[in-house]
């Protein structure tokens, strides 16, 4: 039985010029299962972020049905999803506005548990609970988010989407805004955090290399649509999907001979597509 | 683009419009009586009726209005309350006094702003000061008083310019200035700070922008990077501020009016108050919000021409 | 896991209270002296109606127009007899009256009005801008003489019609500020948390706007006071109360008379304003301190290196085949007293025709040491030491306006955000020629090469972009447009900062087969700044490794790679995603799995 359940997701957002509207979601299906992660993967303009906020009820949505736990949560009000808030939860992508930089760490870590009833002393115990647990010393409760860095700013970020418990958690690039060192602890401490509570995560993010680090299956989406669907190892070594093997070969690797080869090979593919009249990616992007 | 100008005009013309109803409205909510102003207390309630029903006002609100918008469509702003002169030749008298003023005055800040703007990012730190004190005295000492300051010291004490009266610029353009010089200085005094800051403020932005640094990889000279890139990116904010600081003009100018005794539309917009003479009144304001709608049209135009992305909006 | 955690963090200052960091600034102290002086006015100015009400009123027709200190006059008296400083007192009460009128209804219809109107958008905002635009166009003095003419002059009435001409003001800046942070993450967060919009409004928009409100509010009350006070001296005041703008009236009356009455209720209205204006500015600069915001913006008008001390010994030129050598290379900013340096005697060597790859992450100083080769380094920064051989010639010595003419004849540069680095007023097609015109090229020819050069760099239709502004491309295109920019000026060395990071992987990919293909075509040396391994082993023959400023290694890109010899470089490769570790499908039980092009589900 799955966790989350993504069925037949369109979100359309008024266009620029009346009565023309942007397609960010095109008719996609997918499913989170408790205590695995999901890996969506696609290039800008390719929906991921959307289905995420959809998810979260921060985007609208214009047909089709997003079930939490069985129920119906696509078209919710937000007094009517407030009991949610304790069971999915989110972590941004940048974490210089995703924490009000005006508020102590404390504020912050303590919010959702007081909008959930906490008292302040039992919030306070939880949030020194947290800090541990995402690598904190129990000290930064009193200082504010600004004084620290991106990759304690997003430390904190996590802690408070863990506040609540929660059985999901949407990463929206979680690590693309961090230094490749912060980036590699961060994960780890995603990857800690699910083997221990068992959470879900819906990881969105570009960049192929890390959502083959942390998934257990991986979706790929091109503007706005499901290209590919299924476990990690098969979607990102044995590709179905054209645009998939296109994704893989220009995510560059960090090995100058190993690169040449991939630059031959994706060079080679290009030089195949274009001599072919109609792209594959074109016909096979009609997905249900 | 030429839909977008379309449409700014329309909203321009309602926006008159409506201002046009606020002023009729604000005007109309008194006891509605201007008979018995004009004729004074000795005069009997019949003649009271009779005048009040020869000038229309016992009338219904929306009927006047209907009246007094036709007529304006066809040039006509009515006739005064007192002396039953036209409202038009009535302002048309005075505009000349304020218009010179003011439009003397908002060339001063331009053109002020700009230099003490450039020159303040250029490193001239005794320029900031100079700036950050007239923004204080801005803020402190009010047109009016200003004008006051500057007719004891300068016409009274030292008697450098004249005190009182306005000469035609028809007449003598150099006792035209000299008559303005007063005025103009002391509506100019406070405010310049304001747009200078507001431009130093956005040429600095600009300065740092990334493309800045890109043109002069390429070899662009610190001139061109000023006068053709920096200054048309930062012209904007400084566009809007000025066209507030015209809006706040109006009122300082009708207060300096009065210290330098100019017979500009300050001292016919008092006495029509005094008098409760409305024809008068709705003239002014329909050319005041006329004007600011056309300065903010303007304006717009200003930046849809400078920002190719402000076209698109 | 708290190497992150640096010791400055933990030892920096704070909470302070708002009010102490308010009066720790001298202007805030000055005004609020002043302040003091206005409210002691105004506390004598209610006893004295309760003591002696008749005293201002009180008219001694023997001492007309007095100077002051005169027959216990302090002030003097005015052209009718009467104490000037009895009636300067009794007036601060009518004047600070009117004042909180008319901010008061100026913060009952902008502030809410504001909040909504910017957090919620759409209609409600459309409808409350544009009745604000409404009310800004209409002058507020005509207004107010308008109001006088039908309602007569009290204050009450005047003030409350200036609080709604003040409102649109509040009513913008809230929207404004409101609107800035509206899509901000955090208020996302808070609502996945399960926040309350008016929990939200309260919690973190009001936080955000409470400083410029501050300031806006004491702008306001200066304003409220000074409009107030020229309303009775146009003699549209409500005559039987005692205001300084009456007196002002009088004063300017009787000024053949006594030259000096009206410098008295001119003299009290400004310091009252002036206390407001003053608290006000050094409550912005203090709130703007304490939110983090600088209130000293750094210049960078002009890019003055900071000559270098000519080193004793003339260091040998470099060999041959080095087009650039860079040695020792310091660079640093003042900070107080102190200078920080973020380039701390750094190395590197660019082999002719080959491509050097700068890694580092942020902070490292490898983007300042771009700039410094560049000759683009912000005004206040300081070349410290150092040489910088181009070409066979030490630069660094030449003086300021030689070294800028051979650094841009020779170097070029790509930047990593494409849409920031065009400027936005003109089209492509102007930019890409500016720089040939600059170089004395004919605008004919300067045309040709700019469209020869789009088409070389992969753009098919070079004439439609070069009449296309910015905002009318892609970020792809316009990284494309600035790679032309760049080579459009024949230079022998380019440096691309972070080239591709802005991009999309697909994009990036032929974004560096393109800087690959151009540096075969023009012959050109190339230093690539990056803090991604995965391009510098595309592009790269050579690797320098840059950490706290510092060149921690240099090495040939298959060296670099195969063996690291610096810790910090194998911590660096260490911490790419393991290609080969792949997580396995969490479930035990076999799956479902939905296949890409029928969306049916296997079992």
């Amino acid at each position: 039985m799955s966790l989350l359940e993504i069925d037949d997701l369109v979100v359309r957002y008024p266009g620029r010029r009346r009565g023309r509207k942007f397609t960010a979601v095109d008719h996609v299906t997918l499913d989170v299962r408790p205590h695995e992660t999901v890996g969506l993967v696609g290039e800008s303009g390719s929906g991921k972020t959307t289905i995420g906020r959809a998810v979260l009820g921060l985007a609208p949505v214009t047909s089709g049905r997003i079930r939490y736990d069985g129920k119906e949560i696509q078209s919710l009000s937000r007094a009517q999803r407030r009991p949610l808030a304790a069971r999915i939860q989110v972590v941004f992508q940048d974490p210089y506005t995703s924490l009000n930089p005006a508020m102590t760490v404390e504020d912050i870590l303590s919010e959702p548990l007081r909008a959930a009833g906490w008292t302040r002393s039992t919030a306070r115990g939880r949030v020194v609970e947290l800090l541990d647990q995402v690598g904190l010393p129990t000290g930064a409760a009193d200082r504010f988010a600004r004084e620290f860095s991106g990759g304690q700013r997003q430390r904190v970020a996590i802690a408070r989407a863990l506040a609540l418990e929660p059985e999901l958690v949407v990463c929206d690039e979680p690590v693309s805004a961090l230094d490749l060192s912060t980036q590699d602890r961060v994960l780890q401490l995603l990857v800690d955090i699910q083997e221990r509570t068992g959470v879900a995560y819906l990881f969105v993010s570009h960049d192929i290399g890390v959502v083959r680090h942390i998934s257990h299956r991986v979706a790929v989406l091109q503007q706005g649509r499901l290209v590919e669907f299924g476990p990690c190892a098969q979607v990102t070594s044995r590709p179905e999907h054209a645009f998939t093997e296109e994704l893989l070969l220009a995510s560059p690797v960090a090995d100058p001979a190993r690169q040449r080869e991939r630059r031959a090979l994706r060079q080679a593919q290009r030089e195949h597509v274009s001599t072919t009249p109609m792209s594959p990616i074109t016909i096979q992007r009609r997905v249900p | 683009m030429v839909m977008i100008l379309l449409k700014r005009l329309v909203a321009a013309v309602i926006l008159l419009a409506a201002v046009c109803v606020v002023g009729f409205v604000i005007t109309g909510i008194g006891d509605g009586n201007p008979a018995r102003n004009i004729l004074g207390p000795e005069a009997t309630n019949a003649q009271v009726a009779a005048e009040n029903h020869r000038l229309g006002v016992d009338r219904p609100m929306v009927e006047q209005f209907g009246d007094w918008i036709s007529g304006v469509a066809s040039g006509d702003l009515g006739n005064s309350y007192i002396g039953d002169q036209p409202v038009a030749d009535k302002i048309a008298a005075n505009v000349p006094v304020t218009m010179s003023m003011v439009a003397l005055s908002m060339m001063v800040i331009a053109g002020l702003s700009l230099v003490l703007a450039v020159a303040s990012v250029y490193g001239r730190k005794s320029v900031d000061r100079v700036v950050q004190s007239l923004a204080v005295i801005g803020h402190v000492l009010p047109a009016y008083l200003l004008a006051l300051l500057l007719l004891l010291v300068f016409a009274v004490k030292l008697e450098a310019f004249p005190v009182f009266g306005y000469v035609p610029l028809g007449e003598s353009p150099t006792e035209w200035l000299r008559s303005l010089v007063l005025p103009v200085l002391s509506l100019t005094l406070g405010s310049v700070a304001g747009a200078s800051l507001q431009a130093r403020g956005s040429l600095m932005d600009v300065l740092e922008a990334d493309y800045v640094r890109t043109l002069r990889s390429r070899g662009i000279s610190g001139r061109s990077l000023l006068f053709r890139h920096a200054l048309r990116n930062a012209a904007p904010p400084w566009l809007t501020s000025l066209s507030l600081g015209f809006v706040a003009m109006l009122g300082g100018a009708f207060m300096v009016e009065k210290v330098f005794a100019l017979p500009g539309l300050g001292a016919l917009a008092v006495d029509a108050t005094a008098a409760g003479d409305r024809p008068v009144i709705m003239g002014m304001v329909l050319l005041t919000g006329g004007l600011v709608i056309l300065v903010n049209l303007l304006v717009d135009l200003a930046q849809m021409w400078l920002i190719p992305k402000a076209r698109t909006a | 896991m708290s190497i992150e955690i640096s010791a400055q963090a933990l030892d920096a200052p704070t909470r302070t209270s708002t009010f102490r960091l308010i009066l720790r600034n001298p202007l805030s102290r000055v005004g609020v002296v002043l302040l003091v002086l206005v409210l002691c006015a105004l506390v004598a100015a209610i006893i004295m109606d309760w003591v002696a009400p008749d005293a201002p009123w009180h008219a001694d027709l023997y001492h007309l127009n007095e100077a002051p200190g005169t027959n216990g006059h302090f002030l003097g008296t005015d052209s009718g007899g009467r104490d000037v400083l009895a009636r300067l007192v009794v007036a601060t009460k009518a004047t600070m009256f009117s004042g909180v009128i008319a901010l008061t209804v100026a913060m009952l219809l902008g502030l809410p009005g504001g909040l909504v109107a910017g957090y919620y958008g759409g209609r409600v905002d459309m409808v409350l801008d544009w009745l604000s635009s409404l009310v800004m166009s209409l002058p507020s003095i005509v207004v107010l003489l308008a109001i006088v003419s039908s309602l007569g002059t009290s204050m009450w009435i005047s003030m409350t019609a200036l609080g709604c001409m003040m409102a649109p003001a509040v009513f913008r800046l809230l929207r404004a500020q409101v609107h800035a942070v509206r899509n901000d993450l955090y208020i996302d967060a808070a609502k996945v948390a399960g926040l309350s919009d008016t929990r939200i409004i309260a919690r973190h928009v009001f936080r955000v706007v409470r400083g410029p409100l501050v300031l806006m509010v004491s702008v306001m009350a200066g304003v409220a006071i000074t409009v107030q006070t020229g309303l009775d001296f146009l003699g549209l005041g409500d005559a039987t109360t005692i205001t300084w703008g009456g007196m002002l009236g009088e004063g300017f009356a009787a000024m053949s008379a006594n030259d000096i009455l009206f410098v008295w209720p001119g003299l009290a209205m400004a310091v009252t304003v002036a206390a407001f204006f003053l608290i006000a500015s050094g409550a912005r600069d203090a709130l703007q301190h304490a939110d983090g915001g600088s209130s000293t913006p750094a210049r960078s008008t002009a890019t003055h290196l900071k000559p270098v001390p000519a080193s004793a010994q003339a260091a040998a030129p470099p060999g041959e085949d080095e087009i650039l050598t860079v040695r020792n290379l310091t660079v640093g900013y003042p900070s107080g007293e102190d200078v920080t340096e973020v380039v701390r005697g750094a190395s590197l060597t660019l082999r002719s025709g080959h491509t050097l790859g700068l890694v580092g992450e942020s902070g490292s100083g490898k983007t300042q040491t771009a700039f410094a080769l560049l000759d683009l380094l912000p005004r206040q920064a300081m070349l410290m030491e150092g040489e910088v051989w181009l070409d066979g010639t030490e630069i660094l010595r030449l003086a300021p306006r030689e070294r800028t003419k051979r650094v841009r004849e020779a170097i070029a540069y790509v930047p990593q955000e494409p849409m920031s680095n065009l400027d936005p007023t003109f089209t492509i097609g102007f930019q890409l020629v500016e720089p040939l015109r600059a170089r004395g090229i004919g605008r004919a020819e300067a045309r040709e090469r700019a469209a020869t050069l789009l088409a070389r760099m992969g753009i098919r239709d070079p004439e439609r972009v070069m009449r296309s502004y910015p905002h009318q491309i892609s970020g792809g295109m316009a990284q494309r447009v600035l790679i032309a920019g760049a080579v459009s000026t024949e230079p022998r060395i380019l440096i691309a900062d972070e080239p591709t990071t802005a991009l999309d992987v697909t994009v990036q990919s032929e974004i560096l087969d393109l800087l690959r293909g151009v540096q075969e075509e023009f012959g050109m040396s190339i230093i690539l700044v990056s803090h991604d391994l995965g391009v510098i082993a595309d592009l790269c023959d050579d690797v320098a490794v840059m950490r706290n400023g510092q060149v921690v290694e240099t090495a040939s890109a298959e060296d670099f790679f195969a063996r690291p010899r610096h810790e910090y470089s194998r911590m660096l490769l260490d911490a790419v995603p393991d290609e080969n570790h792949v997580r396995p499908e969490y479930v035990e039980a076999p799956s479902p799995r939905r296949s890409a092009k029928t969306g049916e589900i296997h079992r």
